[in-house]
Formats: C-alpha cells, sequence, structure tokens
C-alpha cells in the first residue's frame, strides 16, 4: 500500500519522456525538478528544523555561479576548470554558503529569520549586479552547458531530463533518510522544543547552522540543474522575483512534506508557462497570487497536504465501513 | 570544614549561590549539600526562588555568585551540554516533549543527547545499536505500549510520563524534576510517587514540588525555600511538624 505513490511516481517520470513534446521535456519537466530541489532545501529548513529561509535562491545562485565561472568563463571572466572539480567546488561554495547564512540566521526567530535571510539574498544580487570581477555584472555568464560524460551530452533534452531525475530523486531520498538519523531526529526535536533538546545535551545552534548547511548543499544542486537548463545566470537569477518563487512553490506544495516541494515547483512552472495563454503577460503575478491566497486559506500545508487530508478521510471512512460489517456479524452471533 | 572523603560522597554542593534580576534577588546565598542516591525535595510557595535555583544548577542560567559542585568537581562555568554529560538531567514545569515525534523517537533523542555522537547522518536511528535502550526507559516509566504513538497524542499524565522517561536516558548522576506532578491526577500522582521510590539507589534526585504531600513521600530529606533564601531543612517528618512551614503552606492549601 506504502509502495504505490513511489512506484507511480518513479513509473511517470520513467515514461514522462516518450509521452511529451521537447517543450514539456525540459521546460516543465527540468525546471520542475531542478527548481524543485532548491524548493526541497526550503521544505526542509522548514519541515523539519521549523526555520524559515528566504536565500536558498541565493545559495543555488551561488552553486550556479560558481559552476559556470569555472566551466564556462565569459568575457574574461573565469578560470576554465575540469568539471569535475568545478563540481565540487560549486557544491562546496554553496554548503559553505548555506552555513554562513545560517550562522546569521541562528540568532533570530521567525519573521527576523525572514528579514535577515532576505537582506542576505538582496545583498547578494546587489553583489552580483555591480561586480564585474568574479560575476562579471549585469551580464553573467552564458554558454554554461552540461558536461559531455563518456560521448553522452549531457544537455541534450533526454539525458538533461534523466540527469535531473536522479539528482532530485537523490536529494528526495537523502533527506528522507537524514530525518530519520539521530541528527534528523535531533533537529525535529529542536523544532518542537529547543530548550528540551539543549537540556538533553544537544548544542543547539550548531544543530541549526549544520541543517542550513546541509539546505545549501541541495540548493546548491538545485542551483546548478536550473544553471544548465537556462545555460546562463545573471542577477536576474538572484533577483528579488526568484527569491520569493521558491517560498511560493513551497508554500504552493505543501511546506511540511518532502514531495510537497515538487509539486509546489511542477505547479508554478505550469502556471509560469501557461498563464500567458489565457491572461496578459502582466497579470501572471495577479494568478500566482490569487492562487497563493486559495491555498494559504483552504489548505495551510499546502497540495500535499489537501491529498493527504483528502485520503485520510477516505481510510477512515473505509474503517467505519469494516467496522460496521463487524457488528453486523456480531449481532448475528 | 568537612573533609575531601566527605565531599565525594556528596552528589551536589551548591555553595553561596546568588542569582540576582537587577534589584529582585531571586535566589539569595543558597547552600546545599545532597549525598549521593539522596531524594531531596525543594519546597517553597510561588516565587521562592525554586526553579531559579534549578536553573543554575542545570546550567540553563549563569549564578551572579556562588559555586555548584557535582561530585566534588567545580562545574559553575560548564555550558548545559556538557553538564548533561558528567550526568545532570532535568525536566521543565511545563511538559517539553517532542510532539511531532513517536514516543521512541522522544526517547532515542534522550538517549542520543546523553551518549553521543549527536550529529550522525550515515545510519538511520532504527539501525542504531543504542536504539534498544527506549525499549527499557518505556518501560521504567510505563510506556511500554505507547512506544509508536505520537508524543502529541498522549494524554498530560503520559507526557510527564515520557518527559521523566527521557530525564533518566543513560541513567543520570543527578536528576532535577521541575513539579513532575503538576497537573496531574489523583491516580497519576500515585503512580507518579511509585515511579519515584523505584529509580535506581545510587540516583541522585532533586525535586521541586508545591504539593506537601507528594513530596514527602517521595523523598529523605527536605529543604524549604521562602523568597529567595533556605528557610529550613529536615526529614519530611521534622518539616511536617514545623508550624512557621505549616502556616506558608496553610494559605496555598487551605484545607
Amino acid at each position: 500500500m506504502r509502495l504505490i505513490i513511489p512506484l507511480a511516481v518513479v513509473a511517470l517520470v520513467l515514461v514522462y519522456p516518450f509521452v511529451v513534446n521537447s517543450f514539456w521535456l525540459v521546460q516543465i519537466g527540468g525546471r520542475t525538478l531542478g527548481f524543485g530541489t532548491i524548493v526541497l532545501s526550503l521544505v526542509f529548513l522548514t519541515a523539519y528544523t521549523g526555520m524559515l529561509s528566504l536565500a536558498q535562491m541565493t545559495v543555488a545562485g551561488i552553486g550556479g555561479y560558481a559552476t559556470a565561472y569555472f566551466t564556462a568563463p565569459t568575457g574574461g571572466v573565469g578560470v576554465l576548470l575540469p568539471w569535475p572539480l568545478a563540481l565540487v567546488l560549486a557544491l562546496g561554495l554553496a554548503t559553505l554558503a548555506g552555513l554562513l547564512i545560517g550562522l546569521v540566521a541562528v540568532r533570530t526567530r521567525g519573521i527576523y529569520t525572514l528579514m535577515i535571510t532576505l537582506a542576505v539574498a538582496m545583498a547578494f544580487y546587489y553583489l552580483t549586479l555591480q561586480n564585474y570581477d568574479i560575476f562579471n555584472g549585469f551580464t553573467g555568464f552564458n554558454n554554461a552547458d552540461p558536461p559531455v560524460v563518456l560521448g553522452l551530452d549531457l544537455g541534450a533534452p533526454l539525458p538533461f531530463f534523466y540527469l535531473s531525475a536522479i539528482l532530485a530523486a537523490l536529494c528526495y531520498a537523502g533527506v528522507r533518510h537524514v530525518v530519520r538519523t539521530p541528527f534528523g531526529l535531533a533537529l525535529q526535536a529542536l523544532r518542537d522544543e529547543p530548550d528540551r533538546v539543549r537540556a538533553l545535551g544537544y548544542n543547539v545552534p550548531l544543530l541549526r547552522v549544520l541543517a542550513f548547511g546541509l539546505a545549501g548543499f541541495i540548493a546548491g544542486i538545485g542551483g546548478i540543474l536550473n544553471l544548465w537548463l537556462n545555460a546562463s545566470i545573471s542577477p536576474g537569477s538572484v533577483a528579488l522575483n526568484p527569491v520569493i518563487d521558491v517560498l511560493m512553490a513551497g508554500v504552493l506544495g505543501g511546506i511540511g512534506h518532502p514531495a510537497g516541494a515538487y509539486v509546489g515547483a511542477f505547479v508554478f512552472t505550469v502556471v509560469d508557462n501557461f498563464a500567458i495563454d489565457f491572461i496578459a503577460r502582466e497579470r501572471f503575478n495577479t494568478l500566482i497570487g490569487l492562487i497563493f491566497l486559495a491555498i494559504v486559506l483552504f489548505s495551510p500545508d499546502g497540495l500535499t497536504g489537501l491529498v493527504r487530508r483528502v485520503s485520510t478521510r477516505w481510510a477512515r471512512a473505509g474503517r467505519r465501513d469494516k467496522g460496521a460489517t463487524r457488528k453486523t456479524k456480531d449481532i448475528g452471533k | 570544614m568537612q573533609a575531601v572523603a566527605d565531599k565525594q560522597a556528596e552528589a551536589l554542593v551548591v555553595e553561596g549561590l546568588t542569582r540576582r534580576f537587577g534589584a529582585l534577588v531571586a535566589v539569595d546565598d543558597v547552600n546545599l549539600r545532597v549525598a549521593t542516591g539522596e531524594k531531596r525535595a525543594v519546597l517553597g510557595a510561588n516565587g521562592a526562588g525554586k526553579t531559579t535555583l534549578f536553573n543554575m544548577i542545570a546550567g540553563d542560567l549563569p549564578p551572579s555568585e556562588g559555586r555548584i559542585l557535582l561530585a566534588g568537581e567545580d562545574i559553575t562555568a560548564l555550558s548545559p551540554q556538557k553538564r548533561v554529560l558528567k550526568g545532570v538531567r532535568r525536566t521543565y514545569q511545563k511538559s517539553l516533549v517532542f510532539g511531532g515525534l513517536s514516543v521512541r523517537d522522544n526517547l532515542y533523542v534522550a538517549v542520543r543527547g546523553a551518549t553521543g555522537p549527536r550529529l550522525t547522518i550515515w545510519k538511520r536511528a532504527e539501525a542504531q545499536p543504542d536504539r534498544a535502550e527506549t525499549d527499557a526507559l518505556a518501560e521504567r516509566v510505563g510506556l511500554t505500549d505507547r512506544l509508536d504513538v505520537m508524543a502529541s497524542d498522549l494524554s498530560h499524565g503520559e507526557q510527564r510520563q515520557l518527559e521523566l522517561g527521557m530525564a533518566l536516558a543513560h541513567p543520570p548522576k543527578l536528576l532535577l524534576l521541575d513539579e513532575p506532578a503538576a497537573g496531574l491526577s489523583s491516580r497519576e500522582r500515585e503512580s507518579l510517587v511509585e515511579m519515584l521510590a523505584n529509580l535506581p539507589r545510587d540516583l541522585t534526585l532533586i525535586l521541586i514540588e508545591h504539593d506537601l504531600d507528594i513530596a514527602l513521600k517521595a523523598v529523605d530529606y527536605v529543604s524549604v525555600m521562602h523568597n529567595g533564601r533556605l528557610l529550613a531543612e529536615g526529614t519530611p517528618a521534622e518539616i511536617s511538624a514545623n508550624q512557621e512551614i505549616q502556616d506558608i503552606y496553610m494559605g496555598r492549601h487551605g484545607k
């Protein structure tokens, strides 16, 4: 019973490329998986540690910028390195950025964490915009394509989709694994009662900072996928809109469960791409805002929460039916 | 004063402990000597300074003055985490359990906190060798058949049991219970007294209690605090017979 949904998702991902055109494959499918992994890093923080962050797109951007800097020097900016080394550096820098943001953020709670991470995000945006030595200013980096591995061009639509799917699946499984380890249980414990966790012998700030570091690593993977999808990165990739999009997608999908990250990213990507067909482009924010509002009003735990509640209700109704039959039998005895 | 050998036998020595909050002196020059294995109650009305005293012993609050010795070792400057490793464990007045985790996971977080390593991310909790310790803890506090229940679904009494179980992980040397009977029904109070009586002999227990009856049933010795100072010390029988202390409590109980 419990395996049905995961198996269905795996089957769907395997079959998906053969039933859709290349637009749906890359611009919807690939984007959902890359963007969803960035959202996953936020959902991990929120669902299991109770902390919010608006800097996850920024951390992803650091991963993306670093990859571009080391694999696709543009306009004389950047150092060409072998791609495996570039990726290790990029993920290391994203993790480091996560840890540093965590160091600042764990001193605050709730709305103040949001404010301080937003401040970090905006500071990074202006840095990328004004710095030409490292970030190449307004232009950013172009032609940042995925590597060709053993003759397989990972930038071609089908390999790129599967690459994204594998990395997303690894991140998702990684999150599900970590939250069941002693470290993950301690994170959930401090989400519920931080004082008690300290009284049990844990270093609470350290746990929180490490959680930010892990979220940074995940966001870095999403950031690299995002870079390869667009083949470019520029200050627009880490501006206010994409920073908020991560939170929007998280809330749409449901900030309480890691699956919500990908559900939210999918819905967001679809609306983002197709809203233009039936409303004017400038009305996109109105539409996504209304959807956001409806979700927050009617299902605060997002679309996954909605599904979960409906299925529990079904399960309960089923149990009631069974209970009723048993009672009828009992009467016969 | 006392010989060194004597100090070793004392699980906890508190010397001249004082805590000021601005002009308010919450705890004023308190001296305590608690022998290893002793069960001690700290009584006192609201605002007597009992919880502030606990906060300082557990390390949640630095003292303004004074020293705290655990088995002869000065722990005054140690962080709360370090004190946990030395065997100091506490509970809080309010039930603090991890509502989003099962009873077993709650207990497991406590087991890991007391022994470490705390940051393991390679193996799941289910595959850890010390996972089985949660069974023994659950049995100690009567939660064996509730291990897979979410802590938020427990009754208030069961949550207090769970808290006690968490505090008993990797047996502490010094256990500080802050009003363990608060909010319990009279039946639950009885089973609490029984649980306290069944604690290991070498475990030193200090409990804060409003309820004289519970405190007097569960402990060997009583310290009474009033307005931040130690007012009296004695056996439960002596304290029950002390008219001055009875007067302090009369107003509260009004029986």
